[in-house]
């Protein structure tokens, strides 16, 4: 499903280049459920901008379904993160002025769906993770672990078989950051592909593998014990 | 969700900020239509005023001077009455008032006085629209006479003032003020002129000019009582002055020929230089509007822009392309700008019509030709003050929505 091939990032710092990513080779199959672990600055973040088509590398190709995803326009790479990709914030990133219902809608309005039909749909989806009776309500009018789940929701609105998240439990307390670990694995035994920088143990370690970096290297790779074996 | 869902919620989200730059549009705006339309019905009261300085235009046979037509045209030299249906004819722009004037001699009490045969306008409107063309055709009036709200009846006195009288039949004449007094003539009065009686329709208020000498008769009683055939001594013209400076002494020029034109510089200046004024006022009040309130607008923008960077981002990382981000900051322009054209002519005109008759002068009236322009400007302004801010939000980098790069 994703495929990064030798990539490297460097970034420029006054008068200096620095090694953001040094020859990353990273293979996700389709199903798979990764986390990312590593020190701050390790990189972890500009891995994942980079197979989100966020971030183009200083070297090296990422393939998306076999397609090299930098070989695309701006506007090529934006209907390809709308089409195969859910993103999840650590701090959400729900857009303040909206309700959680239109929040959800987003996506799909950026995907040219019927109005009618995003409404129905968000409203599902809502219901889902729980928030059915939650529709009409702003962000500020929700518990953060709320809000989470409305961002989940909205991951899901455009059905993205790859889910990239970014401390998707930095910002919840145990109970539920466990609870949305819980919708993560639900949402890898639909078949979806995920993607997950973690600080927390307890959430990487629930992956079907786990890939560390240290100052832009992958220096080790171990698996769990759903870890997903392909013929 | 619908693009205009997105920025309609956006708007009301940050209320005191879109109330502040609204604010600032109407202030504009209502700035902008009231001065124009109080501007507008100063312009056309200074314009009736200049009426009463009288022909700026003179059509005069080759060898007679300028000095010669203000003492009384007291000269043997003239040119064909026919080029009055030249001019009649003509398609010329610019023409408000005729006058074709020829004098003669009389001896009133024994004294000299001028009989000055002139035509009246019906003749020669009559002839015009007879042949379904010519300058009389067209709307007259160069924009200023009849301030609506100001019209006046008709009056044979108007002869002063417009240089030209509606009707006046073969046997009325007009008197001058001196003539009057020295003669002791009133309205309603018979007078004997070149052995015809006359009866006296009205006594014109002094003007201060050779005028006020004058007895004023049909020009056609004038010619056939002075035996000189189908002439005039001149031809006073009122031309608007914008087409003087735009060439309306070339077109008479080109199309008479055998006659001098000449044009009475100092009307001509002070109209000139009064209309100049008012369009220049305005036009800087235009100017300070659009370029203080296209960079306050700028300026909230940018800032708009700022504040909602991560959001921006959030949008991008969804899928949204930079031209959606572009239409959301362009959508949102477009409803300030309508707002502010459309309340900015409301109020704008209100104050226009409510305080323009005291400041100026002058009764002003609703123009809704200032409701395209108040829209127009506003609509104008924001779009293009919010066209690089929109540009760098559709520019910017969605990593912005990631704490840690």
């Amino acid at each position: 499903m994703l495929r990064m091939e030798k990539v490297s990032k460097n970034y420029p710092h006054r008068g200096q280049v620095v090694k953001a990513l040094d020859e990353a080779t990273v293979h996700i199959p389709a199903g798979d459920y990764v986390s990312i672990v590593g020190p701050s600055g390790s990189g972890k973040s500009t891995l994942l901008l980079m197979l989100g088509g966020m971030l183009s590398p200083s070297n090296g190709c990422v393939l998306l379904k076999g397609e090299s995803v930098y070989d695309l326009k701006s506007a090529g790479r934006a209907c390809m993160r709308r089409e195969n990709i859910g993103f999840v914030f650590q701090t959400f990133n729900l857009v303040t002025y909206l309700t959680a219902q239109e929040n959800v809608q987003v996506p799909m309005f950026l995907a040219g769906m019927e109005e009618p039909a995003q409404a129905e749909r968000a409203a599902a989806l809502l219901e889902r993770v729980g928030l059915g009776d939650r529709l009409d309500h702003k962000p500020a009018e929700l518990s953060v672990g709320q809000q989470q789940r409305v961002a989940l929701a909205r991951m899901l609105a455009n059905d993205p078989a790859v889910i990239l998240a970014d401390e998707p439990t930095g910002n919840l307390d145990p109970e539920t950051a466990n609870q949305v670990i819980g919708f993560f694995e639900e949402f890898n035994e639909e078949g979806r592909t995920i993607v997950m920088v973690t600080h927390d143990p307890r959430a990487a370690e629930r992956a079907r593998r786990t890939l560390r970096l240290v100052d832009g290297r992958i220096v080790d790779e171990s698996r769990g014990n759903n870890a997903l074996h392909i013929a | 969700m619908k693009l205009r869902t997105l920025v309609w919620r956006e708007l009301f989200e940050r209320k005191s900020q879109m109330l502040t730059c609204l604010l600032a549009i109407l202030l504009g705006i209502t700035a902008v239509v009231s001065i124009k339309n109080i501007t507008y019905f100063s312009e056309k009261a200074v314009a009736r005023e200049m009426d009463s300085l009288g022909a700026n235009v003179l059509v005069l046979p080759k060898s007679v001077t300028l000095q010669d037509y203000y003492s009384a045209d007291m000269h043997d030299e003239v040119i064909p009455e026919e080029y009055v249906m030249r001019l009649t004819m003509s398609d010329i722009e610019g023409v408000d008032n005729l006058s074709p004037k020829l004098n003669v001699p009389v001896e009133v009490g024994g004294r000299k006085f001028a009989f000055t045969g002139i035509l009246p306008k019906s003749e020669f409107q009559a002839k015009a629209a007879w042949a379904g063309a010519g300058i009389f055709s067209r709307p007259m009036g160069c924009g200023a006479i009849d301030v609506e709200g100001q019209s006046e009846p008709e009056d044979k006195k108007t002869l002063v003032r417009k240089r030209v009288i509606k009707d006046l039949g073969d046997h009325e004449i007009l008197i001058g003020s001196e003539v009057a007094d020295l003669q002791g003539i009133a309205e309603g009065d018979s007078l004997t002129l070149l052995g015809e009686p006359f009866s006296v329709i009205a006594i014109l208020p002094e003007t201060g000019t050779v005028d006020d000498s004058r007895i004023f008769g049909h020009l056609h009683t004038v010619q056939r009582l002075a035996g000189k055939g189908e002439v005039v001594n001149c031809i006073e013209v009122v031309g608007c002055c914008k087409e003087i400076a735009a060439g309306l002494v070339d077109g008479v020029n080109r199309l008479l020929p055998d006659a001098k034109v000449v044009t009475v510089k100092q009307v001509v200046a002070t109209q000139q230089n009064v209309n100049g004024m008012m369009e220049r006022v305005s036009l800087i009040f235009l100017i300070i509007i659009v370029v203080v309130g296209g960079a306050g607008i700028a300026n909230y923008m940018f800032s708009n822009v700022y504040e909602r960077r991560r959001e921006i981002g959030t949008l991008m990382a969804l899928g949204a392309e930079s031209g959606v981000v572009l239409r959301i900051f362009l959508l949102k322009a477009l409803l300030l700008g309508l707002a502010g054209g459309v309340g900015g002519y409301v109020i704008g005109t209100t104050i226009a019509v409510t305080l323009g008759p005291k400041l100026a002068g002058v009764p002003v009236f609703p123009m809704p030709i200032l409701a395209l322009w108040g829209v127009g400007i506003s609509v104008g302004i924001t779009l293009v003050a919010s066209y690089i801010p929109a540009r760098r939000a559709a520019g910017l980098d969605p990593v912005v929505t990631f704490q840690e790069v």
